[in-house]
């Protein structure tokens, strides 16, 4: 075993010298290590939700009407400073807690796309053009509230593999709090691993020239970098800096990747798998991708 | 036997995070301020994974039933927490360099994203220390204006241009290695004389030398790349901190 260890060893160590295999593994660390604080963040809200909170607070806070819950759940959003690691969990734990699930996705769609830490984040990266700002806050709310309205309407409960729950019957206030994180943060931290080597595999192997080719064109470059956004899989904290580097991409282009990749991306696909189940990931994320590239446009049509 | 897996694992990655976090090695992942979380975080897992170790009387009604949670993937009763052995083996094991010339090289210089407004006089110091950023934004924003006649100093790592050419690169990275994009100023000089054993990709190197007006284009995405006339180059060891912000 020890043997088998150390060659095992040896072998790796041999073939992490080959550059591409050793700029993967840099990038598929970097996106774990940075999404870890958020995983904790998320796991850490979603316990003091499913443990702390009472069980009646969200049926009191939010409407009960299930189409007014939608817009008040995903203007409440902005409440969660963080990226979209942290509001998987959080969601899961509002519908645990009996929230309406199209309000709960309503929020986990807005919540990285439009609280304070990324508008801020959007503000410095695009100086002089607030209108970006103005343009990703709206069409990010926009799509939110429409993917939650569009599941009141089309979604059935049974997509939804309802997230597995410790069994906290029982279950003192503090070890129900303790196995609620174990549980959150393993089935977000494995689901993030998934993600992160598929993002840092696409990372390395999209050749370089690939995005040029492509920005001349005005409709195939909004999909192009609709595209590119699921494919990096970038914190949205940081992707209007990438967004703004694009500067041969049109700004609608450039919208359309900041309204898709904090809802849709590789990473937050594998980590909705883990909570929501396949058979709602499979349906949910290319709908939230086709109304997110819609609304940006019509939103940057208005603007631009 | 599913919560105590669960709970070693978290406990190792706690760990692994909390142990990158205070010898400095995250840097080469993430930017430098995210430390403090990362060590939080790690922290909260370490107690996480203890805690729940450490609660064997619940361990019968904690546990979620495994028909309920098959989790549709495929591997009947696999754990993605598993999963979670990669990325603390890479950590601990490899320890990923981070990012050089293989990935600057695949990029296009970045300029105009971190361009500034004005550009304040240099400040004192014969050669004045600056940052391949500041450098590049003061040539091509400023054209070369604020930087005179001046002596500067850089240091960043080599990337080979397409005809036989050196660029001194730095990666920027606003979150982490994801989004890192290099920063790159051509070396007008004759490197091979100037450097004790000639340059080689990589190879972290200090360059003193004054502004030129030379131009050139980057092979990725035409980016104007400026340049900067050569007067030393010296071998340094990678800096503590490889990614400029």
């Amino acid at each position: 075993m020890l043997v088998l260890a150390v060659v095992a060893r040896v072998w790796l160590v041999g073939v992490s010298e080959s550059p591409p295999v050793r700029a993967w593994l840099t990038v598929f660390v970097s996106i774990v290590v940075q999404a870890m604080p958020f995983v904790v963040l998320g796991t850490v809200l979603s316990a003091v939700i499913s443990t702390v909170v009472p069980p009646g607070f969200f049926a009191r806070a939010l409407p009960g009407r299930a189409g007014l819950a939608v817009p008040v759940a995903g203007t409440a959003g902005a409440l969660l400073p963080g990226c979209e690691c942290a509001s998987v969990p959080v969601a899961g734990a509002l519908v645990r807690r009996g929230v309406t699930p199209a309000a709960a996705l309503a929020f986990l769609l807005s919540a990285p796309a439009i609280n304070p830490v990324v508008i801020v984040a959007t503000a410095v990266a695009f100086p002089g053009r607030p209108e970006m700002v103005v343009g990703r806050f709206v069409a990010s709310l926009v799509t939110a509230v429409v993917m939650g309205w569009l599941w009141l309407r089309l979604g059935r409960a049974e997509w939804m593999r309802l997230p597995a729950r410790a069994n906290l019957d029982g279950l003192s206030r503090a070890s129900a709090f303790v196995a609620t994180c174990r549980h959150d943060a393993a089935q977000a931290g494995g689901y993030l691993v998934i993600g992160a080597a598929a993002a840092a595999t696409l990372n390395v192997v999209v050749p370089p020239g690939w995005l040029r080719a492509v920005a001349g064109q005005p409709v195939f470059s909004v999909l192009a970098l609709a595209i590119l956004a699921v494919l990096l899989s970038i914190c949205s904290e940081a992707d209007a800096f990438v967004a703004s580097s694009l500067t041969q991409f049109s700004l609608t282009a450039r919208l359309a990747f900041l309204v898709v990749g904090p809802m849709v991306d590789l990473k937050l696909f594998a980590m909705q798998v883990g909570t929501f189940g396949r058979r709602f990931a499979v349906r949910f994320a290319p709908t939230t991708f086709v109304v997110a590239v819609v609304v940006a446009v019509a939103v940057g049509t208005v603007l631009w | 036997m599913r919560r105590e897996v669960q709970s070693v694992l978290l406990f190792l990655v706690g760990g692994t995070m909390v142990k990158i976090g205070l010898t400095g090695t995250y840097v080469r992942y993430v930017r430098v301020g995210l430390g403090p979380y990362l060590i939080a975080a790690g922290v909260v897992l370490v107690v996480v994974g203890l805690a729940s170790l450490g609660q064997p009387l619940f361990a019968r009604a904690d546990v979620t039933p495994p028909a309920a949670d098959g989790h549709q993937h495929g591997h009947g009763r696999f754990d993605v927490v598993w999963l979670l052995l990669a990325p603390v083996f890479a950590l601990l094991v490899i320890a990923p360099p981070a990012l050089g010339s293989y990935a600057a090289s695949r990029s296009g210089t970045d300029l105009r994203a971190l361009a500034s407004t004005n550009y304040p006089p240099l400040p004192d110091g014969d050669p004045v220390r600056l940052s391949v950023l500041d450098y590049a934004t003061r040539a091509v924003f400023d054209q070369g204006r604020s930087l005179g006649s001046r002596t500067v100093t850089m240091s960043g790592f080599l990337v080979a241009d397409d005809h036989g050419g050196w660029y001194l690169t730095r990666m920027v990275i606003m979150c982490c290695a994801a989004d890192a994009r290099p920063i790159k100023v051509g070396l007008a000089g004759d490197l091979a004389a100037e450097m004790p054993g000639g340059p080689r990709p990589d190879a972290w190197v200090q360059v003193t030398g004054r502004y030129t007006a030379q131009t050139g284009a980057d092979a990725v995405n035409h980016e104007r790349i400026p340049y900067v006339r050569v007067l030393t180059v010296e071998p340094i060891p990678a800096p503590a901190h490889p990614y400029e912000a």
